[in-house]
Order: structure tokens, then C-alpha cells, then sequence
């Protein structure tokens, strides 16, 4: 059992609610991949519409946690604003907190995104960051308070999967304390599985499911890929070697020359 | 009085902000609303006056990743 902010969560896979051919696709596809979070966002609403309220009592159906964003944010101002606006709204402290430093990548502004948690978290918030895989960001965001550390392995939407190994090895390394959440970049169960390997504490992923031909498939694709990449790392893996090794015993072996 | 509700300009007379909600036929309790980039909270909607030049925002639940 996986426990955030004293929560306990059966599953691993945290799953976005964005991009779905249809509201019906989307419910199915959390339940298919067993998820035990899903991630919400705040618009605008129009006058008069009510497409905020239909889409509120989907989520509330589900009957899973909910992860609120600050998505799109690109300033302090505005994701602190952005995260008390979703805490009234969603009743939860959780805040997965994005504050965007650039248009092409998406990537964060982590000067931005330190300021932003400090603030949230001095207010009570339990703020789920998307940073990068820098560990000194990684460091700032933990003396501001930030209790789990949300990296992403690509850009949002990406689907490349996890581009730079050795940084989130590293970055496992320093922190064996704190929960790691690969957040962005991942494209196939099979990422998901690798990074869990690596003995990060859960994934959160929207993209590569949702523009799935069939999303429903592959979100139980990707919940047994990051059950199967946990049982993996909990069971220690084999080290890669440079020589053959026979796995059939040679002792006994019959000599017919 | 000329506000600017999520982005756009309106003229209309709403002197808290409760009342341009009803104005603008925005019911339910799944809105939140900021005036001038600061939440105002539920509460405090038909407490809070409007200004000429205020900026409201009235955000709803959406999907998101």
C-alpha cells in the first residue's frame, strides 16, 4: 500500500481526466486502470453553462481522490490563486502545482514553482510539485515544505518516455526518504514499468492513455505495468553482466566424446 | 459600472458580487470566483463590492492532467 499525506492508496498510477473521446471513455478507462487519484483542473466557466457541474458529478462518481492543478499557470500569482480557487471548489488541500516557465516544452519555472510552494505549503496545502529532475530544485522544494516531489521523465505530452536515466536514478538516490512521482513524458506501459523499476513511488500520466485508439485497454496496460515494475523493484533485480552465464546446471552434464 | 468577467467586457449594474452572479445567471456550488487575481470565497460573494475596472474570473470544474 502506497500512503501520500497519510492516505492510503491501493494504486500506484495517479491518471489525468483530460483529452478522453468521451465522458463515458474516461470513467471506464479509471476504472479499467484501477487508479486510486485522478487529476482535475479549473476554467473558465461561460454564463449560464453547466458544463463545470457535469463534469463535477462524473469525478465525484468515480469515487477516487482528486488531484486538483494549477495547469497552464505561467506565474506565482496565478497558481496561488488558481490552487485556493480549486481548494474551495474540489474540498481538498492536494494541490498538484504547475507553474510553467516555457511555451515550447512546457517545462517548469522552478524559481516560480519554489516561491508558489512556499507559499501553499506555509497555507496549509499539501502541494504536489511538477519539477524537473534538477536536485538541487528538488532540495529547494523540500525545505518549502513540499512532502513528495512530482519529476517529470519528458516534456507534458511527449510520450518519448524517460529521457535522462541517470538523473532519475540519481535523483532516487538522494531522496530514498521521499515519494517520487514521474510526472509528464511517459508514452507506453512499458516506461511506466521501467521508471517504477527504478524505484519511483508511483507515476502520474494522462496523454498516452487518453490518445490511445483504445484508451480503456491501454489503462489497464499501464496499471499492470506500474504494478508489475513495483513487484519488480520490491523483488531485486538482476545486475546486467558483460559474460554468459548458463542458467542450466553443468555439473552432471554426459560427455559422449 | 464596466467590468471585465472572464476576459471579456461588460457593462452591467452589480454592486457585490453575489449580484453578478445572479445577473448573469451563474448558480450551483461548484464555482469559484476571484476579483482582481485574489479569491473571493463563497462566503463572502454578497459581502463583497464591485468596482468600476474590477476583473472577476468564475472558473468550474474541468478535465485536466
Amino acid at each position: 500500500m502506497f500512503e501520500l499525506f497519510g492516505t492510503s492508496l491501493p494504486s500506484r498510477l495517479l491518471l489525468g481526466t483530460a483529452q478522453y473521446p468521451s465522458p463515458a471513455i474516461l470513467a471506464d478507462a479509471v476504472k479499467a486502470s484501477g487508479t486510486s487519484v485522478v487529476t482535475v483542473a479549473l476554467r473558465r466557466e461561460m454564463a449560464g453553462g453547466r458544463a463545470g457541474e457535469k463534469f463535477w458529478s462524473l469525478i465525484r462518481s468515480l469515487g477516487t481522490r482528486i488531484l486538483p492543478n494549477t495547469a497552464g499557470c505561467h506565474s506565482v500569482k496565478e497558481a496561488v490563486t488558481t490552487a485556493k480557487m480549486a481548494r474551495e471548489v474540489f474540498g481538498t488541500s492536494w494541490i498538484k502545482l504547475e507553474v510553467i516557465g516555457n511555451h515550447d516544452t512546457l517545462q517548469p519555472d522552478v524559481f516560480g514553482l519554489v516561491e508558489a510552494a512556499r507559499i501553499l505549503c506555509e497555507d496549509g496545502f499539501s502541494v504536489f510539485p511538477y519539477t524537473t529532475d534538477d536536485l538541487v530544485v528538488a532540495e529547494r522544494l523540500l525545505e518549502a515544505g513540499c512532502q513528495v516531489l512530482m519529476p517529470w521523465c519528458a516534456p507534458i505530452g511527449s510520450a518519448l518516455g524517460p529521457v535522462n536515466m541517470t538523473a532519475l536514478r540519481s535523483m532516487r538516490g538522494h531522496f530514498p526518504g521521499v515519494p517520487l512521482i514521474v510526472d509528464a513524458g511517459l508514452g507506453r506501459p512499458s516506461h511506466a514499468a521501467t521508471v517504477m523499476e527504478l524505484g519511483f513511488d508511483a507515476v502520474l500520466l494522462n496523454t498516452a492513455i487518453a490518445k490511445a485508439a483504445d484508451p480503456v485497454s491501454m489503462a489497464r496496460a499501464f496499471g499492470k505495468a506500474v504494478d508489475a515494475g513495483r513487484e519488480a523493484f520490491c523483488s531485486g533485480m538482476l545486475e546486467p553482466r558483460d559474460v554468459a552465464v548458463p542458467s542450466t546446471p553443468t555439473i552432471g552434464r554426459a560427455v559422449f566424446s | 459600472m464596466k467590468l471585465t468577467v472572464n476576459g471579456e467586457a461588460i457593462e452591467i449594474d452589480a454592486p457585490t458580487l453575489a449580484a453578478l452572479l445572479a445577473a448573469l445567471d451563474y448558480e450551483g456550488d461548484w464555482l469559484a470566483t476571484a476579483v482582481n487575481s485574489d479569491l473571493v470565497h463563497k462566503a463572502k460573494r454578497a459581502e463583497f463590492q464591485l468596482s468600476d475596472g474590477d476583473r472577476i474570473e468564475i472558473l468550474s470544474p474541468m478535465q485536466g492532467g
